[in-house]
């Protein structure tokens, strides 16, 4: 029987996207002597198991980010699959 | 008239609205479960606060899947009023029915507090009780309230006049340390382009009894109650 394939799917804020927990945790770091790390950006991570007989799931996987795993007014999304 | 109040999981503001209502306006009102496909025979619909399914992902993002969320999308575009308050309009922004989105607040703490607010236009189904720059005392309870200004597009609202509350200070000047959550422009509210749909951060069901610090917000509910009986005039939002 095939395995089934993995999709990795990467959600962050568009680049101008205020970051308010990226810009806490940069002033964390700072703080605890970590100055060289001079911007962080937050972002999500989802794994999605796809059934082995499925075909190409490019197009869905497309679907799938723009239509709920990212808010497309925001976020920019990437796909490793 | 009729309202129905949409109950989502992990809506805690739906028996407030019901009660604003039922009990102080006077109006008949129905629960509408979100797994329903039926408006209930509703002529205003309102979306509540709270945290519907537990705010996962994005708040809002997985409410506007939800059978009653189509229902509700055909019937704004239908003409139908629609409210959606704190969580409900960001269910309305994740929907589509309302332009932009609603991002963490700058500060990234949870703010409830009472608020002041600044009633832009009065020529609207919303805000007909009340006068342009009025000062309504509604209060807020958000983590993500703060209205993303991407690319100057709070501009366009602006322009269309879709800005229809502001949080202000005691004197009505918009002001940075009135402003809660970081939104553009200090915004607290704002219309479709069509003017039959509002979303608004703060809570006016929380505001209808001067028990409860502030009836403000009862002016709300009967501006749509007016609204409601008498046909708007063209060329009015």
């Amino acid at each position: 029987m095939a395995t089934n394939k993995r999709a990795t799917v990467f959600v962050s804020l568009k680049d101008g996207v205020l970051d308010p927990q990226g810009v806490t945790i940069q002033k964390a770091l700072a703080q605890m002597g970590y100055g060289e790390f001079v911007s962080v950006r937050s972002g999500k991570f989802f794994e999605l198991e796809v059934e082995a007989s499925a075909g190409d799931i490019g197009q869905r996987i497309d679907e799938v980010c723009s239509r709920l795993l990212a808010n497309p007014i925001i976020e920019d999304y990437r796909v490793e699959h | 008239m009729k309202f129905g109040v949409v109950t989502f999981p992990g809506s805690n503001c739906d028996y407030d609205t019901y009660a604003a209502v039922r009990f102080i306006l006077g109006e008949e009102v129905e629960f509408l479960w979100h797994k329903s496909s039926d408006l209930a025979g509703s002529d205003v619909v309102i979306l509540p606060g709270g945290f519907s399914y537990g705010d996962y992902l994005r708040a809002g993002a997985i409410a506007r899947f939800s059978p009653i969320m189509q229902e509700v999308v055909r019937f704004a575009e239908a003409g139908g009023i629609v409210i959606g308050i704190c969580n409900g309009f960001q269910v309305l922004t994740e929907v589509g029915l309302l332009p932009g989105a609603l991002i963490r607040n700058s500060h990234l703490r949870f703010a409830c507090k009472q608020t002041t607010l600044r009633v832009e236009r009065s020529d609207t189904r919303f805000t007909s009780g009340c006068d342009k720059g009025e000062l309504l005392t509604i209060p807020i309870a958000h983590g993500e309230g703060n209205y993303y200004d991407f690319r100057g597009d709070i501009d366009e609202l602006e322009r269309s006049g879709q800005v229809l509350f502001r949080f202000v200070d005691a004197t009505g000047e918009v002001t940075s340390e009135a402003n809660p959550n970081g939104s553009a422009n200090n915004v607290a509210g704002i219309l479709n382009s069509k003017g039959n749909v509002l979303g608004m951060m703060p809570h006016p069901e929380r505001a209808v009894e001067e028990i409860l610090g502030s009836d403000d917000g009862l002016k709300i509910f009967k501006s749509v109650r007016a609204a409601f009986a008498t046909p708007h005039p063209a060329g009015q939002a």
